[in-house]
C-alpha cells in the first residue's frame, strides 16, 4: 500500500480517525451477530469486509453539507457520516429512539435530516434515481453540495441503476454513485448478474468517468472519491466509481453463505480482510503503534459495550404509535 | 370567474402556483417544448424556463424518483406521467418510496410532491390509453388521491394538492379534457380542499356516488330517472383518499339506497372500498344492497368503437342500475 508521500491532502489525525470508525463498524457488527445469535436481535446485515471502502469514501466528503443516500450494507459509512454506535445499537434493537425510523424499519436503513442522510428503504437500487434528482436540487442551488450514492453490484441490473446514471450525466447533477462489488447478491455470483467488461465500464455509455479501485486500498478509494467529489463541485457532472470488496459475512443474518460458497474460497478471503491491513499499513508507515493501537481497540470496546447496555435498555416503541406519520396531520 | 375547459384549469393552476411559490417545478415526457400531449403544460416553459419546466427522458421510474429528489430538497415538484397507463415503471418508487418516506423515517422526512396523469377511456385510446389506475394508489398509505371532474374541481384541487404536504397523485379524465367546460376562480378563490365530496344533485330515493368522468353519465341518468318519479341524489367523491365518508353516510341515512358508480374494472376497484365501507357502517339505514355498477372484468378497453362502447358505462346503463336499486 501507498506511503504517507502520496496522502495528498489527507493528515495523520484524519487517516487515524477513519481508522477509529473502522475498528468502531467491525467492533459494533461483531456484537450484533453475537446478539443476534443469541435471539436478542431479530436482522442484522453486516458490512464486514466493506468498511475501509465506505470510511475511505466518506472521509473524502463533508458530512453536514454533502447528502448521503446510503444503502443496507453502510454500516461503516453511516458512523462516518455522524451515527453514533449507541444509536445504531438503538436500529439494532428497533427501540423507539432510533434516530433513523424509531424502530420502523430494519436496522440499515439510515437516515438523519440533520445530518443530510437521506433515509433508505430496502428495495435495492431505488436510491440510485433519488440521488439523481437531489443532485439536480443541489445543482439549481449552486452551493457546491453534492449528493453521495452507494449500492451493491446486484443493484446495477436494476432499471433504476440506468435510469439514475442516465439523468444525472444529461443534467450534470452533483452525484457520486460508488458501487460496491463484492462480487456477491445474495447467492447470485458476479458472472450471473454483470454483463460486459464490469460495472465501471458502464460509465462510459454515458458519457461519465467510470473509475474502478482496490476496495481494502484506503488511499485508492480516497483519491478515487474525493477526485469524483472535485468533478461535482466544480459542476462537471457525476462519476461512477466501483470499489471491489469482499463479503466477509453471509449476505444478512439469515443467509448462510457456506450453503452456497466455495470454502476454501471463503478461507481465502478470510485471510484478506481490510481491517487488518489497513492496521497493519498504519504500522507499517509509522502513524500507528502497537501500543496505541491496542489503547484504541480497548476504548472502542468499551463504547460498543456502553452502547450495548444503553440500547438494550431503551424502551421500545409505543404501541400506539403505530399509526403516526403516515399523514402530515397524524 | 373565467369560462375554461378542464385541462385549461389545470394548466392555469399550475401557472398560478409556479407564480405564487418559485418552489413550484413542473417535469415529465413532453411537458416543456411541446406543453405536454394534452398541453396541459403549454406555454408553462417559454415563462419559466427550461429547469423549472423540464422534459425529463422517456423514463417514468426516474421521472417519480427525481421529483422524490427535488420534494426532499425543499423544492415542490409537479410530475406528469404522460398516460396513467404508463405510471407503471413508477410504481415502485411512488409505493415504497414516495408513499413511505415519512412513516419508515418516524415523520423525519416528507415527500410533498403531485404526480398528475391523464386517466381514463372514451376516446378511442384503447388498452393503453384508456386504464382507470385509481384503486392501486387508493390502497397505499401515505398517498393521496385527487380524481376531479370539473374544470373549477381540477383548478382548485390541484392547487390543493400542490400546496398540500403529503404527496398526492392526482389523475385526470382524459376524456373531459375538452369536453368540460365550465366556470372557474382566478387565484386564491379558487382553491378547494381535498378530500371533500360534492352533492351535485340532491335527492331522495338513491343515492348514486361516483367520481371523473361518469359524474357527468350519472347526472344524465338522474335526470332521467327524475322524469319517472325516482329521485336520485349524485355525489361526486373529487379526492378518492382521503374519501368523504361523513357525506356518503349522510346521503345514505336519507335515502337508505346506494350505488357506487365507477369506470374502472368491477373487481378490487376503489367503488368496492366504498361500497364495503358504507355497507359496514350504514347497515341499520340500508333498504337494499349497496350495488357497484362498473366496467367489466376485462383486461382494458378494446380499440373498437364497438368495443369500446361495450366496455364504458353510459346514461342507459347508470339509469337502469340505478332504476332497479329504487325498485329493490
Ligand atoms: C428490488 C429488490 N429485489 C430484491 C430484494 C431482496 N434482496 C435484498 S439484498 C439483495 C441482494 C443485493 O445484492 P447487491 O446489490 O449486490 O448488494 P449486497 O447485498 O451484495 O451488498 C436482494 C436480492 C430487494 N431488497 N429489493
Amino acid at each position: 500500500m501507498s506511503t504517507p508521500a502520496e496522502l495528498d491532502g489527507l493528515t495523520r489525525e484524519r487517516v487515524l480517525w477513519a481508522y477509529g470508525i473502522v475498528l468502531r463498524a467491525r467492533y459494533l457488527d461483531d456484537r450484533r451477530f453475537i446478539l443476534n445469535r443469541a435471539g436478542k436481535l431479530a436482522f442484522i446485515i453486516s458490512p464486514r469486509g466493506h468498511e475501509v471502502a465506505q470510511v475511505a469514501a466518506i472521509t473524502a466528503l463533508q458530512p453536514g453539507r454533502d447528502r448521503f443516500c446510503l444503502y443496507y450494507r453502510d454500516f461503516a459509512a453511516a458512523l462516518a457520516c455522524g451515527f453514533t454506535p449507541e444509536e445504531l445499537m438503538l436500529s439494532a434493537f428497533a427501540r423507539a429512539a432510533d434516530p433513523s425510523s424509531g424502530g420502523r424499519q430494519t436496522p440499515g436503513n439510515f437516515g438523519s435530516r440533520r445530518r443530510g442522510i437521506i433515509i433508505g428503504s430496502s428495495a435495492v437500487g431505488t436510491q440510485i434515481p433519488k440521488a439523481a434528482g437531489i443532485g439536480l436540487a443541489l445543482k439549481w442551488r449552486a452551493e457546491g453540495a453534492l449528493c453521495y450514492v452507494s449500492f451493491g453490484e446486484g443493484a446495477t441490473s436494476q432499471g433504476d441503476f440506468h435510469e439514475g446514471l442516465n439523468f444525472a450525466a444529461l443534467h450534470h447533477c452533483p452525484v457520486i454513485f460508488l458501487c460496491e462489488n463484492n462480487h456477491w447478491a445474495i447467492s447470485v455470483p458476479e458472472a450471473r448478474q454483470v454483463a460486459g467488461p464490469g460495472v465501471a465500464a458502464r460509465a462510459a455509455a454515458y458519457g461519465i468517468p467510470g473509475v474502478a479501485v482496490a476496495g481494502d486500498d484506503f488511499l485508492a478509494v480516497h483519491a478515487a472519491v474525493r477526485a469524483a467529489a472535485e468533478r461535482a463541485r466544480r459542476g462537471e457532472g457525476p462519476t461512477l466509481i466501483e470499489a471491489r470488496v469482499l463479503r466477509l459475512q453471509s449476505h444478512s443474518t439469515d443467509d448462510d453463505q457456506r450453503a452456497y460458497r466455495d470454502p476454501a474460497e471463503l478461507e481465502a478471503e478470510a485471510a484478506l480482510d481490510p481491517v487488518p491491513r489497513m492496521r497493519a499499513w498504519l504500522l507499517a508507515v509509522g502513524w500507528l503503534t502497537e501500543p496505541d493501537d491496542a489503547r484504541f481497540q480497548e476504548e472502542v470496546a468499551r463504547e460498543v459495550e456502553a452502547a450495548t447496555v444503553a440500547a438494550e435498555a431503551a424502551p421500545e416503541p409505543d404501541p400506539s404509535t403505530l399509526t403516526r406519520h403516515v399523514y402530515a396531520d397524524g | 370567474m373565467a369560462d375554461r375547459t378542464l385541462v385549461q384549469a389545470i394548466r392555469d393552476a399550475l401557472l398560478e402556483e409556479m407564480d405564487r411559490d418559485v418552489r413550484v417545478c413542473v417535469l415529465g415526457q413532453d411537458v416543456g417544448l411541446k406543453g405536454g400531449v394534452f398541453k396541459a403544460t403549454e406555454g408553462l416553459q417559454p415563462r419559466f424556463g427550461p429547469d423549472r419546466v423540464l422534459d425529463t427522458p422517456l423514463a417514468e421510474s426516474s421521472i417519480a424518483a427525481v421529483a422524490q429528489g427535488l420534494a426532499l430538497e425543499g423544492y415542490r415538484p409537479v410530475a406528469e406521467m404522460q398516460f396513467a397507463d404508463y405510471i407503471f415503471p413508477a410504481f415502485n418508487q411512488i409505493v415504497n418510496e414516495i408513499a413511505k418516506v415519512r412513516y419508515r423515517s418516524n415523520g423525519d422526512f416528507s415527500c410533498p410532491l403531485v404526480i398528475r396523469a391523464p386517466t381514463g377511456g372514451g376516446v378511442r385510446g384503447a388498452l393503453y390509453h384508456s386504464q382507470s389506475v385509481e384503486a392501486y394508489f387508493c390502497h397505499v398509505p401515505g398517498l393521496k388521491v385527487v380524481l376531479p371532474s370539473t374544470p373549477a374541481d381540477a383548478k382548485g384541487l390541484l392547487k390543493a394538492a400542490i400546496r398540500d404536504p403529503d404527496p398526492v397523485i392526482f389523475l385526470e379524465p382524459k376524456k373531459l379534457y375538452r369536453a368540460a367546460r365550465g366556470p372557474v376562480a382566478d387565484g386564491e378563490g379558487a382553491l378547494l380542499p381535498l378530500g371533500k365530496a360534492a352533492v351535485v344533485k340532491e335527492g331522495a330515493t338513491v343515492s348514486a356516488i361516483t367520481y371523473g368522468y361518469l359524474r357527468a353519465v350519472t347526472q344524465e341518468a338522474a335526470v332521467r330517472l327524475e322524469a319517472e318519479g325516482i329521485s336520485v341524489e349524485v355525489i361526486d367523491l373529487r379526492t378518492l383518499r382521503p374519501w368523504d365518508q361523513s357525506a356518503c353516510l349522510q346521503s345514505l341515512e336519507k335515502t337508505g339506497r346506494v350505488a357506487v358508480i365507477y369506470e374502472a374494472n368491477r373487481t378490487g376497484g376503489f367503488g368496492a372500498e366504498v361500497a364495503a365501507e358504507l355497507a359496514e357502517r350504514g347497515f341499520a339505514h340500508l333498504d337494499a344492497p349497496v350495488t357497484r355498477v362498473a366496467s367489466p372484468d376485462v383486461p382494458a378497453m378494446p380499440f373498437s368503437a364497438a368495443l369500446e362502447h361495450a366496455f364504458m358505462l353510459n346514461t342507459d346503463k347508470v339509469a337502469a342500475a340505478l332504476r332497479r336499486l329504487a325498485e329493490y
